[in-house]
């Protein structure tokens, strides 16, 4: 299963995006599947830098894809803090522009990309795993 | 992530080429601030290059287009994008707040 580590750091974003899609190549994602599955990993890691790490250079994260045969499996690991999901606001989407806040947008995000999010905290590691279902589609990515 | 602007007679046009992360997103928020001091407020954002966005990414966009609305003083609309870039626009409600045209002809048209 393909696995690698990133610092944890803003820079990174763009090489685990390349590296999970290099990852799911093979897969027959969809173009929309693929760029769901790519946000929804994008939210999460900077979710961990913000959050978990509280800024940039705190740390690692190990980033492992498990492709199986109906869906995909983005497994993040950090040793941050840990993220309750129950405390993220829900962001405001119909509000008019003055009273719109985007505060919890990334979690909404991830959450409507996916078809699942699961958190473990074990031995002071923080462990996000995202699953995306694969459809039969016939549309290449 | 690349950034261009030009400068028209009625608006100004701001090219992002790449992608709009976390890591990216303060460079478009220093352009649009260096934009707007110069007492220009109707900007287009052409998205036509865009690859990615993310949250960070649309906070930058609703700060911007907050700043650009203020006194009534101009708007901040965006053009070309794709339909991943879209469906982003639609899942964060954006598509209600924006202007959105489908290339930046269009929208300079519109100022």
């Amino acid at each position: 299963m393909p696995t690698r580590t990133f610092a944890g750091v803003y820079a990174s974003l763009a090489e685990i995006a390349e590296f999970v899609r290099f990852s799911v190549k093979d897969a027959n994602l969809s173009a929309s599947e693929q760029f769901s599955l790519e946000t929804a990993v994008d939210e999460a890691v900077s979710n961990i830098i913000e959050h978990a790490y509280q800024g940039e250079g705190k740390g690692t994260i190990r980033c492992q894809v498990r492709v199986g045969t109906d869906s995909i499996k983005v497994i993040l690991e950090d040793h941050g803090k840990t993220f309750d999901p129950s405390l993220v606001p829900s962001p405001k989407l119909h509000g008019v522009l003055k009273n719109r806040s985007n505060h919890g947008l990334g979690y909404y995000m991830m959450c409507q990309l996916v078809d699942d999010i699961k958190f473990d905290f074990t031995d002071k590691r923080n462990r996000l795993t995202i699953s995306k279902n694969i459809s039969k589609s016939v549309e290449p990515a | 992530m690349e950034i261009s602007t030009s400068q028209y007679k009625h608006c100004d046009v701001i090219k992002v080429t790449g992608r709009l992360d976390s890591f990216t997103s303060p460079k478009l928020a220093e352009e649009l601030a260096k934009v707007n001091n110069q007492n220009r407020y109707k900007l287009i954002l052409d998205f036509t290059n865009l690859d990615f966005v993310s949250s960070a990414g649309l906070r930058v966009l609703i700060a911007g287009l907050k700043n650009c609305k203020r006194y009534n003083r101009g708007e901040l609309v965006v053009a070309g994008l794709s339909p991943a870039i879209q469906s982003v626009f639609e899942l964060a409600g954006f598509h209600r707040i924006f202007k959105i045209f489908p290339d930046v002809l269009s929208a300079v048209g519109s100022f």
